[in-house]
């Protein structure tokens, strides 16, 4: 699956979910599903900054592609983080940084993007890209 | 806890009607629910009056004050001094030359700090503030006592969110050059001692500053009763304009400190080798004021009045032993500041749930109530906590909107647990 078909997938999902509070009862149980991070992992080294609550996101290098790994304090950020990482997710590092997250408003989380809200779904997203920037930088040197 | 509930007024009136007509912003939907308003320590929404007042102003006398020869500058100049006058008689100071505005009372106590700290305070000296302070009422002096290098000293509290007066007592010596506390903490509702903490600090020859910016809107306040030296507050938080502000100082204080910013009305004259300053309370109003906003504020005092601050007060405790009691009944709820004194905010936290997350499902459900640390992060590590969710009260709240409120945070915990 692509990133698209992926991002698709979870606007479909949330489509029959017309009241707010559904919503965020689906994002609280995508929450509690999220596997959490290796313990060792949860240092102020992983953690983003901009979020009311505390997200820690820890990624992988495997074969060309990155995988996450997050937790949070609070179980919505937690949902939040989940749908970012179930989109993006296990892609190289070109595919990350060229992707367009426009899932994010047609579920109807824009009011978590504004760049002042302190819960930092925006600071998730640019983390996520930074990595996978640095991550393509590191390829370009080796090639 | 034992609380009464039986006697609590369910809503305030004004000319018969719910006091909510006079707000229209109270009456809209988010996300499909009606709007129930419980961030009022962070700002008020505004009434009619405040709201017509500024229209009025931008459409009628709209000006520079206290320098055109014309006639709306003339008006403009007269509306500015007559809202002084109204703020002057609402904290009961003894002339209006000892109420200058600013831009709030983050602005106030800035100022004070600036020129209290130059004029009075040296290497090794100290100021007081309390552990329950809002960070406006801490970094201000955290930078005068880095340029003079004095030693910031905090009263400490205990659990239920009271000072400890004994430790305050012992805190004072002569190298106490000022002590700055708040009358009521944003955070834990506290009602602090402020008539007691100034009689004990200027038994040791030192000036109080009070915070009164969660004070003004909920009790009476009265600086020549307090006998504080400065005092500063905030019009949005009173149901008036946004980016303006009163700090009260006694007159011979502010005749003594130095001026504050250089510019416009604080001068008398100025030529290149030097310049006179203006008399009070001009020398401390640099530059062109927030005119529409100092107007506009008389509005809001005249609302409150109107209302009556006492029966505000005996309203919104009302309101505070209402939600007190139910909040008490949900398991697992914990009541963040417990004094026995207390005014217009509630703090709770949910055993094992982030407040973030309440806060979100309550937003969801069309409840604006405050998140997080509320400006106070040395509160929440006392208690070991990362925020809470607060409920602040206005005069346009109400018993129902607060049943509600105990309904969809039930509903949120079952979701989050």
């Amino acid at each position: 699956m692509t990133i698209n078909e992926k991002q698709d997938e979870l606007i479909e999902e949330f489509e029959f979910l017309t009241d707010w509070v559904d919503k965020y009862e689906q994002i609280i149980q995508l929450g509690k599903e999220l596997p959490l991070i290796d313990e060792q992992y949860k240092q102020d080294k992983y953690l983003i900054k901009g979020c009311q609550s505390k997200v820690w996101l820890y990624p992988e290098f495997k074969e060309g592609r990155i995988f996450f790994s997050a937790d949070s304090d609070a179980i919505i950020s937690k949902g939040l983080v989940s749908l970012i990482i179930n989109v993006l997710s296990g892609f190289s590092p070109e595919e990350i940084m060229n992707a367009d997250l426009y899932f994010i408003d047609r579920i109807g989380l824009k009011e978590h993007l504004s760049p002042t809200r302190s819960n930092g779904l925006l600071a998730m997203v640019k983390q996520i890209k930074l990595y996978a920037i640095a991550y393509d930088a590191a390829l370009v040197k080796k090639e | 806890m034992e609380v009464n509930t039986e006697n609590i007024v369910r809503q305030f009136l004004y000319g018969g009607e719910p006091i909510g007509k006079q707000f229209p912003a109270l009456h809209q939907s988010v996300y499909g629910k009606p709007l129930v308003y419980f961030d009022n320590a962070a700002t008020t929404q505004k009434p009619y009056s405040v709201i017509h007042a500024i229209s009025e102003y931008y459409s009628t006398i709209n000006s520079n004050i206290h320098r055109g020869v014309h006639h709306l500058s003339q008006k403009a100049t007269d509306a500015y001094e007559v809202s002084r006058n109204a703020v002057a008689a609402f904290i009961n100071s003894r002339s209006s030359s000892e109420v200058i505005f600013t831009k709030g009372t983050t602005d106030g106590i800035n100022l004070i700090a600036d020129v209290y700290g130059s004029y009075a305070v040296k290497e090794g000296d100290s100021v007081i503030i309390s552990a329950m302070e809002h960070h406006s009422n801490i970094v201000p002096w955290q930078i005068m006592c880095e340029k003079r290098g004095a030693v910031l000293k905090v009263i400490p509290m205990n659990e239920n969110g009271e000072l400890l007066m004994d430790e305050f007592e012992r805190m004072l010596d002569e190298r106490v050059k000022i002590v700055a506390v708040t009358y009521i903490s944003n955070t834990l509702g506290t009602i602090n001692p402020v008539k007691r903490i100034i009689e004990l600090a200027h038994a040791n020859g030192t000036p109080v500053l009070i915070d009164a910016a969660q004070a003004v809107q909920h009790v009476a306040v009265d600086v020549q009763d307090l006998d504080c030296d400065f005092l500063a507050f905030s019009g949005h938080k009173m149901y008036g304009p946004t980016g303006i502000g009163i700090l009260y100082g006694k007159e011979e204080w502010l005749e003594k400190l130095p001026p504050y910013q250089g510019g416009g009305d604080m001068i008398k004259t100025v030529t290149f080798t030097g310049t006179e300053y203006n008399e009070l309370p001009f020398k401390y109003e640099a530059g062109t004021p927030h005119i529409e906003g100092a107007i506009t504020l008389k509005s809001a005092v005249d609302f409150i009045t109107e209302l009556g601050v006492n029966e505000i007060a005996a309203f919104e405790n009302g309101l505070l032993q209402y939600t007190t009691s139910l909040v008490t009944e949900i398991p697992g709820i914990d009541i963040i500041g417990t004094a026995k004194a207390k005014a217009g905010a509630l703090s709770l936290s949910v055993k094992g749930v982030h407040p973030y997350d309440v806060g979100v499902l309550l937003d969801k459900m069309g409840i604006a109530v405050r998140t997080g640390h509320h400006c106070t992060q040395p509160v929440m590590d006392f208690y070991c906590i990362p925020g809470t969710v607060r409920l602040s009260f206005a005069v346009y709240n109400t018993i129902e909107e607060i049943d509600y409120f105990i309904s969809s945070l039930k509903r949120a915990i079952n979701m989050l647990v």
